[in-house]
This record gives C-alpha cells, structure tokens and sequence, in this order.
C-alpha cells in the first residue's frame, strides 16, 4: 500500500496545483501509515523534482520519453498504472486540472478504483470507511463522498490545499520507463498555441475581472493595468466574451472557467448567479459596482460604490505605491 | 455519421440549491430541471454536423421517467431520435458504463457529451466512456470538424489549445465557444412529440462511489464597504487585513 502523486510540470517546473496535490498526498500517506511517491512525467529539471520532498514525497518516478513532452492521455495514463502497479499504490492523487480529469477518469475504469473529482479536503479515514469532500452544484454545495473501492483516486481542487514546505528535504529521483508503443500515442496533438505572455488564468492566485460595466473594449487597459499591477490574471464575464471584447478563454462561470484564486476583483459584473458559480469558492471577494443593489455585493468580502471608470484608477495609483 | 449526444437532467442555474434537514438529499420541490449547458453545445455541434454531411442523432440520457420533457426539447433541437436508459443516476461510473454499452450496440461514429455536469461536476463521464470503448477521448474541446473519418478538434489545455487530429470513433467533451446552442422552434416542438423515444434497462448498477451528506458553505460575514473617494483604501486592507498582497 503506498500513495501516489501525478505531477504536472511545464516549462521546467512543477505547477503549483502539483504541488498542493503533492502535500495532499503526503498527509493522506501520514494518515495511512506509508509514505508518498510522486510520478512525473515529461520535461523537467532534476532539482525541481528533488525538492517536492519539501511537500513530503519520499521518491519520485521520472519517465521523461520526448513523446510525453506533449499530454497525450493513453500514454499518460499508461505511465500512472504502471507507477501505480509498480508502488503498489491505493491511492492516487491528482490535480482537478484538465489533464488531471483525463487522466483520473481513464485510470479508474483501467483500475477499478473510485474516483472523486474536485475535492477540497483532505480524507476521513474511519476503519474501511474513506470519504472525501468536493464541491458540487456548481460550488453552491458540497457533499462528502465515500469511495468504496479497494483503490481510490483523488483530483485535489487548486487552493483548497496548503502547500507544506519541510525546508530543505528531499526526494529521491528515479527514472522510469513505462516501455510506450507508438500506438499509445493516437489522439497526441498536432499543434500547441500557447496563450501569450501573461499570467494564466486558471494558475492565478489573483484575478481582475471586468463586465458590462466597463462600457466596451476600449476601457480595458483599466482591468490590464491594474492586473499587471498585481500580478494578476485578467477575466471577463460571459456576455464581455460573446460581444467580442475578450477572447472566450477569459470568460468565467458557470458556462466558462472555473476559478479559485486567493483575491478575485469583479468590476462592473453584476453577480448574476451563472457567474457566481465560476467564481464563488475565491477566497476574498472584491466588488467595484455603480449600482449599491448589484447582487455581486452579497457575496463579496470587500465593496466599492462607485463607476469602475473613476475607481479603477485609483486602485492602480494606491497598488502602485505600495 | 452515426451521432451519440449525451443529455443529462440538470436544476436550472438559477436555482437556489437547498438540501433535507439530514443533509442527505437535494431537494427538488419547485426546481426546474434543464439540459445541462454543457450538453447544450454537444447537442447543437451535432446537428450542425448532420445538417452539413448526413447522418443520424440520436440523444441519450440516463436517467429516470421525469428528464422526458428535456429529452424531447433535445428532439425539438433537432435530434432524430432518442434512448432512455433507465436508472438513477447515481455515480459517474454507473453512467459511464450504460453509455458505452448503447454506444457499442449502436456503433456509432462519434459520442458527444459536455464537459462536466453543472450538479456534480464530476468532469469524469468521457473520459470514462472512452476508456470503456478502448477509442481517444478529446475533453475538454472547444472546436470539432469531421471531415470523411478524420476529425480535427481544438482542446483547451491550461494555457492553451492543442490542434488533435484523430480518426472516428471518439468521444468528445464540449464547451464554449464550440458552437452557440439553439432553442426550438414551433415546427421542432411539433413534430418532436412524434419521434422515437425508446427505454432500455441499465446494464449493470455498478457504483464506486456513494454520497454521504451534502452541505452548504457557511454565509459570508457580510461586505466591508469601502468610500469610493478612498478607493485607495481598498488596497492597503488587502495587505493589511485579508492579507492577499
Ligand atoms: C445557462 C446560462 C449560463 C451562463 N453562464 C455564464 C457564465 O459562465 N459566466 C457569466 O459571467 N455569465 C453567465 N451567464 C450570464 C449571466 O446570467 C449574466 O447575464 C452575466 O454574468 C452578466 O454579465 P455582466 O455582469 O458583465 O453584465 P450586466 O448584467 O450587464 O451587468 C453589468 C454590471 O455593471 C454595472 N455597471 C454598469 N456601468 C458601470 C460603471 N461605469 N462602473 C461600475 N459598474 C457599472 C451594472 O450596475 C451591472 O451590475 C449565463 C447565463 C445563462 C442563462
């Protein structure tokens, strides 16, 4: 029995959801009595790799076959069960990332193993019983599940974690091969347009989000400056993406992307629920609203009445000077 | 092209969602149930598919006898026909495994779905379904062409797209901007109600998974107002106090 963690990298490094699933994954092997080892797959550096022992990881398996540069999902997932066959791993714990879901969703059925997406919480362990927290309805609720097979399989929501940091241990890094046949390789991409530049959204500790307040495109720069100002990622309402003033990728809520950050900053968005739902299990909320009756101030932390146009800049002076 | 489109049954967005005192169920009384959002892309997708190069969809939902009013707003859309498999649907893998059963059975070409349900968000169901059928899984994709037996899909990765080029059978997850969905019109509603809805027994109940108890966040403790002239003000209590910078 052991616990597996799946770490992502890009460009390098380990993302940072990794890291949270990495802690996640050492406590839950704490609580099981074993300890916890990471695969990675992919392009990374060694020292990267080496300090997840400061999240607990006692070994890391690194299978870094120039094919698996790119996420093709049967390989991946090849890979896993292999790691998983070979650490004879009962648990396995993921990002609640895109590539997370393909890949936990195909180990299950490949596993027999249950699966629970999006969870915010570590484990209650009682006896056989092993039952997990995830956010449902679209972060309106959340319902405790008990994963009833031998083997489970977690994908850990981004910022529902602290990331554990025992200065200066470390992993062992071993390499790994799962022998991938050019057949494991169908469905790989055959082109990959990186988004430019900026922070990404769905990494983002901080997001500035704007709506129909801003009046129109050429308001923007308000949202970016301030953004960039932060260090922050920028998003948008759903009718903002379908008018065409920013691109459909910025768009979050209950139809767009899910976020998560420590700091969401909402200007001139209404808080209509289907955007709540995007954006409601952000840790502080901040409103900037003309209207005092906008429903967004119910389920903000902080409030400003005020015309974005007046307001926002006054936010970048202040966040400037800081 | 043989079209699957997986509908569930899902409460409106606007719902406010509300559970029995024992924190056990989802109360349904007075809530109107619709076609998940997502599903809505995989379904309009599909009939623009068959509209431009021929072909057949037909639309599945697991589900029990009350989601058939959506599975005919799903013909109205413009599906031909429609399959019911008849079982609670409880867990992921549960539908999962009756989804590719009527998709083995059918043989059919592609197997659209959206990417998550809005109740559960379990983000699982494709990937599973692919699996199951031992065929790719593109989830989620935000673009899909067929031409002849190749498609051309775009996938949102973190960061990005990726450009997949795979031959059919697959299975596929939408979402926004793939397509814009429709609503029916008066001559889909009609001749909806004339199409083919057939009832099948699940093949298997097996769950891997079983809710406990849902529950709600705990309120917030209200929102500190900020003076717009001091708008300033703002930035040093996010330092300061919810100490986010
Ligand atoms: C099935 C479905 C799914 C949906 N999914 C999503 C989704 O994923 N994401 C999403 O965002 N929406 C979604 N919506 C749409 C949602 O219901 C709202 O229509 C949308 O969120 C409104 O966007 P908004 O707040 O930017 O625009 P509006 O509703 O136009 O609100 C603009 C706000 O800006 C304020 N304002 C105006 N001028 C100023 C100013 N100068 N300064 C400051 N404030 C100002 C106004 O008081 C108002 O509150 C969905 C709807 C449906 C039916």
């Amino acid at each position: 029995m052991s616990v597996l963690v799946v770490i992502e990298c890009a460009n390098g490094e380990v993302k940072k959801s990794s890291l949270e699933a990495a802690s996640y994954g050492s406590k839950v092997a704490t609580s099981l009595g074993t300890s916890a080892t990471a695969v990675a797959i992919g392009d990374v550096q060694a020292d990267a790799l080496t300090s997840l022992g400061e999240q607990g990881i006692t070994k890391v398996l690194l299978d870094n076959d120039s094919r698996l540069h790119n996420f093709v999902p049967a390989a991946y997932v090849k890979v896993i069960a292999k790691a998983a066959a070979s650490e004879n791993s009962s648990v396995i714990v993921l990002s609640n990332s895109n590539i997370g879901a393909a890949i936990g969703s195909r180990l299950a059925v490949q596993l027999s193993a249950s699966l629970a997406t999006n969870v915010v919480a570590l484990p209650e362990i009682s006896g056989s019983a092993f039952t997990v927290r995830r956010g449902v309805f679209s972060g309106k609720a959340f319902s405790d599940v008990e994963l009833t097979a031998d083997k489970k399989i977690i994908a850990v929501k981004k910022n529902a974690v602290e990331i554990e940091t025992a200065a200066g241990a470390t992993a062992t890094v071993e390499n790994f091969s799962a022998d991938l046949a050019d057949a494991d390789f169908t469905g790989a991409p055959k082109e990959t347009i990186k988004q430019s530049g900026d922070i990404l959204l769905t990494e983002a500790d901080l997001v500035v989000s704007g709506g129909r307040g801003l009046k129109g495109p050429e308001n923007w720069h308000l949202i970016e400056e301030l953004a960039k100002t932060l260090g922050a990622a920028t998003a948008c309402s759903k009718p903002v993406a379908d008018i065409g003033w920013r691109p459909h990728h910025e768009h979050v809520g209950q139809t767009g992307i899910t976020v998560s950050p420590n700091l969401y900053i909402a200007v001139g968005i209404s808080g209509a629920i289907q955007h709540l739902a995007g954006v409601n299990s952000s840790k502080v909320i901040v409103v900037i609203n003309k209207d005092p009756e906008a429903p967004f101030f119910k389920a903000a932390d902080y409030g400003i009445v005020g015309d974005a146009l007046e307001v926002v800049p006054k936010l970048i002076e202040a966040a400037k000077a800081l | 092209m043989k079209i699957l489109v997986c509908i569930s049954n899902v409460p409106d967005t606007t719902t406010k969602i509300t559970f029995s005192p024992d924190g056990k169920a989802f109360n349904t009384g007075g809530v109107q149930f619709v076609i998940n959002p997502y599903d809505e892309y995989a379904l309009t997708r599909a009939i623009e598919l068959k509209e431009a190069q021929g072909g057949t969809v037909t639309v599945l939902n697991v589900g029990e006898a009350d989601t058939e009013p959506n599975i005919r707003k799903a013909l109205a859309i413009g599906a031909d026909d429609a399959i019911r498999v008849n079982v609670k649907p409880t867990d992921a893998f549960l539908v999962a495994q009756q989804i590719a059963h009527v998709a083995k059975e059918g043989a059919y070409d592609l197997i659209l779905m959206g990417r998550e349900s809005i109740d559960y968000n379990g983000f699982q169901v494709h990937g599973m379904v692919g699996e199951l059928l031992g065929i790719p899984t593109i989830a989620p994709a935000i673009k899909l062409d067929v031409n002849g037996s190749t498609a051309t899909l775009e996938r949102e990765i973190e960061g990005g797209k990726e450009i997949i080029e795979v031959s059919l059978p697959l299975v596929a997850s939408a979402q926004q901007p793939m397509t814009e969905p429709r609503i029916p019109n008066m001559r889909g509603i009609m001749t909806a109600r004339t199409k083919p809805l057939q009832v099948l027994e699940p093949v298997g109940q097996d769950a891997k998974t079983s809710v406990q108890k849902y529950e709600l966040p705990p309120a917030k403790s209200g929102v500190k107002m900020i003076d717009a002239e001091n708008a300033g003000e703002l930035i040093k209590l996010l330092r300061n106090e919810a100490k986010v910078l």
